[in-house]
């Protein structure tokens, strides 16, 4: 139970590591790590790389940004069993369903309360 | 009859112009840096008290120059010109103002070296004789260049070790072909060249600047035979670290060496504890700079010639998306005090 | 020299002049925030299993990251959020939360431009690219998965 902590703090932190090293190597923005990260995602999940790394890491593989890319290309999988060529279109945003519609709903209740501030340093 | 041209890119004034006021204005953490005891006005929240940060950079140029007018003492209707300029898109900050002062307007950009260039054309309009009092002012604000160019302010995103801080704050200076004759005074003007050396990081805007201020600065000793030597101060606008170090390097190059009397405003706006990485940049770190510490050394006699020399990036997030390198501008004016 | 080779000359010169940063601690801490985002994910769901036995693994997962975006979204409109970035740098940008910022982050700031041309329109510049790369590659995923 608790080594399982750990090795969700191992791996989880790997993951964000990678990104700071690629952050300071090539300048780029936080919009290409997350984009990067999401495809390098679903493609693991696509060659069957991403499943043993849940398993064994379990919310530290799925809280990392490759999770979403990994639920994007399982979800397609998945509902091509049940529903054909039809589970191509439907499965990735199904799968991620919960987690984008929360982050737009949430962003736009607190947008409606807060208002942006400068930065302080 | 070109009479008061000098050289290639200069003219020297016959009558050198009255600076008969100036007033600066700047944000909280530029009120914590290495200036805050010159600065005129320090804001006690960043929006000034308006809704939006664009409000509150058009408010801080506006308090810049109706204060500057005041310590003049004179009118808003005493102006005959207000020249001005700002870094947000159609320089709105700057023509709101005017709008709201009723002043006769020309907008000027020359992104972060509009205090150089309002000065210079200013100058000019005095010494030709066609206006008598001429407003320079020019602002920016920290949030809403970084709500333009770069990301939404909270983002959790970190700011690449070469990148510079925008500086909150306004500056204003009046010219005068009027006035005391015990003032500081425009000698001479050097209007720039736009120069490219093909840098394409946005967050790198010291290297993009750099060869533009020492192509000016070159053009400015050639067109005035002078040395570096012969200046007490030689100031740019807001090279930064980085970027004060390429310009030193150039300058070398051509065999020019600047020495203990050459300064960064953007260096030298902010200590080391506030974190800003190569200094302070945007069109209100010269002007603040300026119209401020400069301008009360100058009255104080400490100094007594200083070659003022701001640098803008005349970039658009546009052409920087396209891929396109980053031209440089710099002006120079030299001002002294008898 | 030509204006080609001036540029490529000035550019390398600029690269050598560039101060190096010291990279390990940011290094470490972004492996400690990631590292303890992920933890917290862990001990939701955890959490969430505890208190509901019927539930399975794969819903606590999902609540899991509807609890981290959030918090996320929460603590970027208190303005907290971008002060953990400045530190942590890819240690909050690559966790979901850091997908979350990214979109509630336009969001806010775009709001004194309308409800509608401004926040709504602008909650994507940042993570838009995310949705529509990651769509794009999971029906490449699926397409190939049909035909093999």
């Amino acid at each position: 139970m608790w080594l399982m902590y750990l090795n969700v703090f191992l791996v989880g932190g790997l993951i964000c590591m990678i990104g700071q090293i690629l952050l300071i190597k090539t300048n780029i923005t936080s919009s290409r790590i997350l984009v990067l990260f999401v495809v390098i995602g679903a493609i693991l999940e696509a060659l069957g790389l991403y499943e043993p790394i849940v398993n064994f890491a379990g919310a530290g593989a799925l809280v990392p940004i490759t999770g979403f890319g990994r639920s994007l290309a399982k979800g397609a999988v998945d509902a091509i069993k049940t529903q054909g060529f039809l589970g191509v279109f439907t499965g990735g945003l199904t799968a991620t369903a919960g987690g984008i519609a929360a982050a737009v709903i949430f962003a736009y209740l607190f947008a409606l309360i807060f208002n942006s501030r400068t930065k302080k340093y | 009859m070109i009479a008061k041209k000098c050289g290639k890119q200069s003219v020297k004034f016959s009558t050198p112009v009255k600076i008969i006021s100036t007033y600066s204005i700047v944000g909280q953490k530029e009120g914590n840096g290495n200036f805050k005891d010159y600065f005129d006005y320090i804001l006690k929240d960043d929006k000034f008290g308006e809704d939006t940060f664009e409000h509150a950079e058009r408010k801080l140029i506006e308090h810049a120059i109706i204060h500057g007018i005041e310590r003049a003492h004179l009118n808003i209707q005493d102006i005959d010109l207000m020249l001005a300029g700002d870094l947000l898109n159609q320089i709105t900050s700057s023509s709101f103002t005017a709008r709201k002062l009723n002043a006769t307007f020309v907008g000027l950009y020359g992104a972060c070296s509009t205090m150089a260039e309002s000065l210079a054309v200013g100058a000019c309009m005095v010494d030709g004789g066609f206006f008598k009092n001429v407003v320079c002012a020019t602002g920016s604000h920290f949030s809403s260049a970084e709500r333009q160019y770069r990301f939404p302010l909270e983002l959790g995103n970190q700011r690449p070790p070469t990148s510079q801080w925008t500086v909150t704050g306004a500056g204003c200076a009046i010219l005068s072909a009027d006035g005391p004759n015990d003032c500081n005074k425009i000698y001479s003007a050097t209007f720039g060249k736009v120069v490219d050396y093909g840098v394409t990081d946005v967050n790198n805007m010291g290297a993009a600047m750099a060869p533009a201020a020492c192509s000016t600065l070159i053009a400015h000793f050639e067109d005035m035979h002078t040395k570096p030597e012969d200046y007490d101060l030689i100031l740019t606008g807001d090279l930064g670290k980085l970027g004060s170090e390429l310009l030193i390097d150039l300058m070398e190059h051509n065999g020019y060496k600047l020495g203990r009397n050459y300064s960064d405003c953007g260096q030298m706006m902010y200590n080391d504890n506030q974190k800003t990485f190569q200094g302070g940049s945007g069109a209100g770190c010269s002007a603040s700079v300026l119209n401020s510490y400069v301008m009360r050394k100058l009255s104080e006699g400490s100094i007594k010639r200083v070659l003022f020399l701001a640098t803008g990036a005349l970039l658009s997030s546009t052409s920087a998306q396209q891929g396109d390198s980053i031209p440089g501008i710099c002006h120079a004016v030299e001002i002294r005090r008898e | 020299m030509d204006d080609k080779e001036l540029h490529e000359k000035y550019n390398a010169y600029v690269q050598a002049k560039i101060p190096k940063t010291k990279n390990f601690p940011s290094l470490f801490y972004s492996y400690l925030v990631g590292g303890l985002i992920c933890m917290l994910g862990q001990g939701i769901s955890d959490t969430l299993l505890a208190i509901f036995p019927s539930m399975t693994k794969d819903a606590a997962s999902a609540w899991m990251l509807i609890g981290l975006i959030f918090l996320a979204s929460f603590l970027t409109g208190l303005g907290v959020y971008d002060r953990i970035g400045v530190f942590a740098g890819a240690g909050s940008i690559v966790p979901i939360t850091g997908f979350s910022n990214s979109i509630a982050s336009p969001a806010i700031e775009y709001k004194k431009e309308g409800i509608i041309f401004g926040l709504c329109v602008k909650m994507f510049s940042v993570a838009g690219p995310v949705i529509v790369n990651g769509l794009a590659v999971s029906i490449i995923v699926g397409i190939i998965y049909m035909f093999l």
